[in-house]
């Protein structure tokens, strides 16, 4: 049942997203146009500043991201569905699973594009480590989905929650960032370093798993008056 | 808390009297000097925050599982004085960075954790103020996320700033030597920060209480 | 899994927002067969009793009573044998009629193929059911959120202000709908401030104003009479 449900409003989703094309486009049009926007600040003399591909990624990504994480639950307050998801028998964190799963194959749809498109902008071969570099971008991006998924349903009701959202979304995944960064930064250089992006790697997993199960818990509670 | 208010109060205003004179006391560290002084307050500020955030995030739990209005008024002086502490560590640690290396901020790993904190919990706070009818529980999943991340920040931080290859000197606000009688000054300050947390604690759980009364009686004059 | 009820009891329930009182100190109850009046100005508590009886706001205090156990003890099977239509109709604009019917069956656990054909006919949408739903007027999205509503079979249906944007036709479509439903058992409750609607279509009355509640009786004719004389008693403001 939490499965089925969670599919079904992943399914759902999808189905909008098919007929209006409207986050998937603007979302990466915007990580895209944020990428431009660094190449100009970080490329001296046709040469990048060494060392900013890794934060230049992580940093469209993540923007990319908070956008999508607005839309999603924008999208349930026409016609209040959120309420009508709330109200029926499914159990109430399989919604929140349902969402998650959009926003992360969102962020990642966003990452296939990026992660090429930085190694050529700014010179950087990116694949030595291709698991290696797939595994933390995909546990970087479950987790600051995971806390983001679950702000921004919290921030349904409030007024302000454009503006609120990333004020308290980003202090709040800083591990992911950091360790995003620095996991990815890793694997690009000279010879990878890989007992580094490990190390990196496994504290995004550690994070993924104590925020995940904490958001299916307080989800409930947060959603209800 | 209420009958243990006034002796607490009595000591932590003694203690804090007598601190100027044990911290002048103190040795001089051998590299800073009088500038290291301020580490006195400044680490003991760290321990004031530390209770804070716990009880900020404890609270925050109670309140959100329970629906508990005590457990929320310790939750919401919890967040502010975590905010506060987490202020007065910023402060001091700019202070001490200044005076000891000549600039005002270099990232080093507790000061980027206080201000990742600080962030966080005045998040808490405005999502408190502008987050609506039913804030207090916004705000309550804000506190225990808080809570949660704070061991990943100081990990994260901490690892990037000490372990992460880097091509300038690591520059950190530790005191190196910590002989016997520094190490007790340092106690000495920390149990006065953590009376003055549980002084001011407290007073902010009454102020909530008289507000939550002032509620009561406004709603019992309507019926 | 499966749990169904009688009779829904809210004793003594209030909810406060801070110093505001939205419900104060409200009790009645609904039985099968009822199609209970929630009448009263805007403002008065309607929809906040309607939040409460659809579980998806706590009372401060009081309790609401579904059979002879609360919402606590039974979760989500309870939810099964609820119903909601509140006033913002809770449609995906972007999806179809048909896709619309066909995500809240699933959700509610019923095979899509029995139901959605069914409910379009009832809502006289069968002709657009391939069509995005914000394309529709108020009155087609309110017909067809009222059979989403009801895909389900609901024994406890909530209905905040059903007639809005209905026209003579469709409110007439809407008045036979509920009626059956109450003679084949469901129990309705029904928020409005359109008397003219509600005289003759509800059994009981209860009235609400200032969060409180003034009067529950049976239905009778001359609404609107008594009506005014209960809301503007002992020189009410109505807003």
């Amino acid at each position: 049942m939490f499965i089925r449900t969670a599919l079904l409003v992943l399914k759902k989703d999808f189905a909008i997203e098919l007929k209006t094309g409207e986050m998937f486009y603007t979302t990466l049009l915007f990580a895209v146009a944020t990428v431009m926007i660094f190449s100009f600040s970080f490329v001296k003399d046709g040469v990048p500043i060494e060392g900013t591909a890794a934060g230049i990624v992580w940093i469209a990504v993540l923007f990319a991201g908070n956008l999508a994480l607005g839309r999603t639950f924008e999208r349930e307050r026409y016609g209040e569905t959120i309420r009508a998801l709330l109200l029926s028998p499914a159990p109430r964190a399989a919604v929140y699973v349902g969402k998650l799963l959009g926003i992360v194959l969102l962020m990642v749809a966003a990452e296939v594009l990026l992660v090429p498109m930085v190694a050529v902008l700014f010179q950087q071969p990116m694949f030595a480590q291709p698991a290696l570099l797939i595994a933390v971008f995909l546990c970087g991006t479950i987790g600051f989905a995971a806390v983001g998924t679950l702000f921004a349903a919290m921030l349904l009701r409030v007024g302000t929650r454009a503006i609120l959202l990333p004020i308290v979304l980003y202090p709040m995944t800083v591990p992911v960032i950091i360790a995003g960064v620095l996991g990815t930064s890793a694997l690009l250089e000279e010879t990878p370093n890989i007992p580094m992006a490990r190390f990196w790697l496994a504290l995004l997993v550690a994070y993924d798993v104590v925020f995940v199960v904490l958001s299916l818990w307080t989800f409930e509670p947060l959603m209800t008056e | 808390m209420k009958k243990a208010f006034l002796p607490i109060a009595i000591v932590a205003a003694a203690m804090f009297a007598y601190a100027p004179i044990a911290i002048d006391n103190a040795p001089y560290q051998s590299t800073m000097l009088l500038i290291q002084k301020i580490f006195y307050f400044h680490v003991p500020s760290w321990v004031a925050l530390t209770c804070a955030l716990t009880v900020c995030g404890v609270a925050s739990a109670i309140y959100l599982f329970k629906g508990s209005p005590e457990a929320d008024r310790y939750a919401v002086a919890g967040a502010e004085l975590t905010a506060l502490f987490g202020l007065f560590g910023l402060a001091s640690g700019m202070l001490w960075a200044r005076k000891a290396w000549g600039i005002w901020w270099e990232w080093d790993a507790r000061l980027t954790m206080a201000f990742m904190l600080e962030l966080i919990f005045v998040g808490y706070l405005l999502v408190r103020k502008f987050g609506g009818p039913g804030a207090e529980k916004l705000a309550a999943g804000m506190g225990i996320f808080g809570a949660a991340t704070a061991p990943f920040i100081y990990k994260s931080v901490d690892w990037w700033r000490t372990i992460h290859p880097k091509t300038s000197v690591v520059r950190t606000l530790d005191s190196p030597d910590n002989s016997p009688p520094m190490f007790h000054v340092l106690v000495f300050c920390m149990v006065a920060f953590v009376l003055l947390f549980l002084v001011l604690l407290s007073l902010r759980v009454r102020l909530e209480q008289q507000r939550a009364a002032l509620d009561r009686l406004y709603l019992e004059e309507e019926d | 899994m499966s749990f169904d009820f009688d009779r829904v009891e809210i004793d003594d329930v209030s909810r406060n927002y801070g110093r505001r009182r939205a419900v104060s100190h409200v009790s009645f109850a609904v039985q099968r067969g009822d199609i209970l009046g929630l009448l009263g100005p805007n403002g008065a508590g309607q929809s906040t009793l309607i939040g409460m009886l659809a579980t998806l706001v706590a009372p401060t205090s009081g309790t609401i009573r579904y059979g002879a156990s609360m919402e606590k003890s039974v979760g989500p099977a309870l939810r099964a044998r609820i119903g909601l239509l509140a006033h913002e109709l809770h449609l995906y604009g972007d999806l179809s009629a048909e896709q619309n019917l066909e995500f809240f069956s699933r959700m509610y656990g019923l095979d899509p193929s029995r139901t959605v054909s069914a409910a379009l006919d009832r809502a006289d949408l069968a002709e657009r059911r391939a069509d995005a739903v914000g394309g529709f007027s108020r009155g087609m999205r309110q017909r067809l959120a009222l059979e989403r509503t009801l895909l389900h079979d609901p024994t406890l249906v909530l209905l905040d202000e059903p007639f809005t944007g209905l026209d003579d036709h469709a409110v007439t479509k809407v008045s036979e709908r509920l009626r059956g439903l109450a003679a084949s058992g469901s129990m309705i409750v029904l928020a409005t401030h359109d008397l003219d609607l509600a005289d003759g279509l509800v059994t009981r009355v209860a009235v609400v104003r200032n969060g409180r509640l003034v009067t529950d009786e049976t239905g009778a004719a001359g609404l609107r009479e008594r009506y005014r004389s209960l809301v503007h008693a002992g020189g009410g403001d109505v807003h």
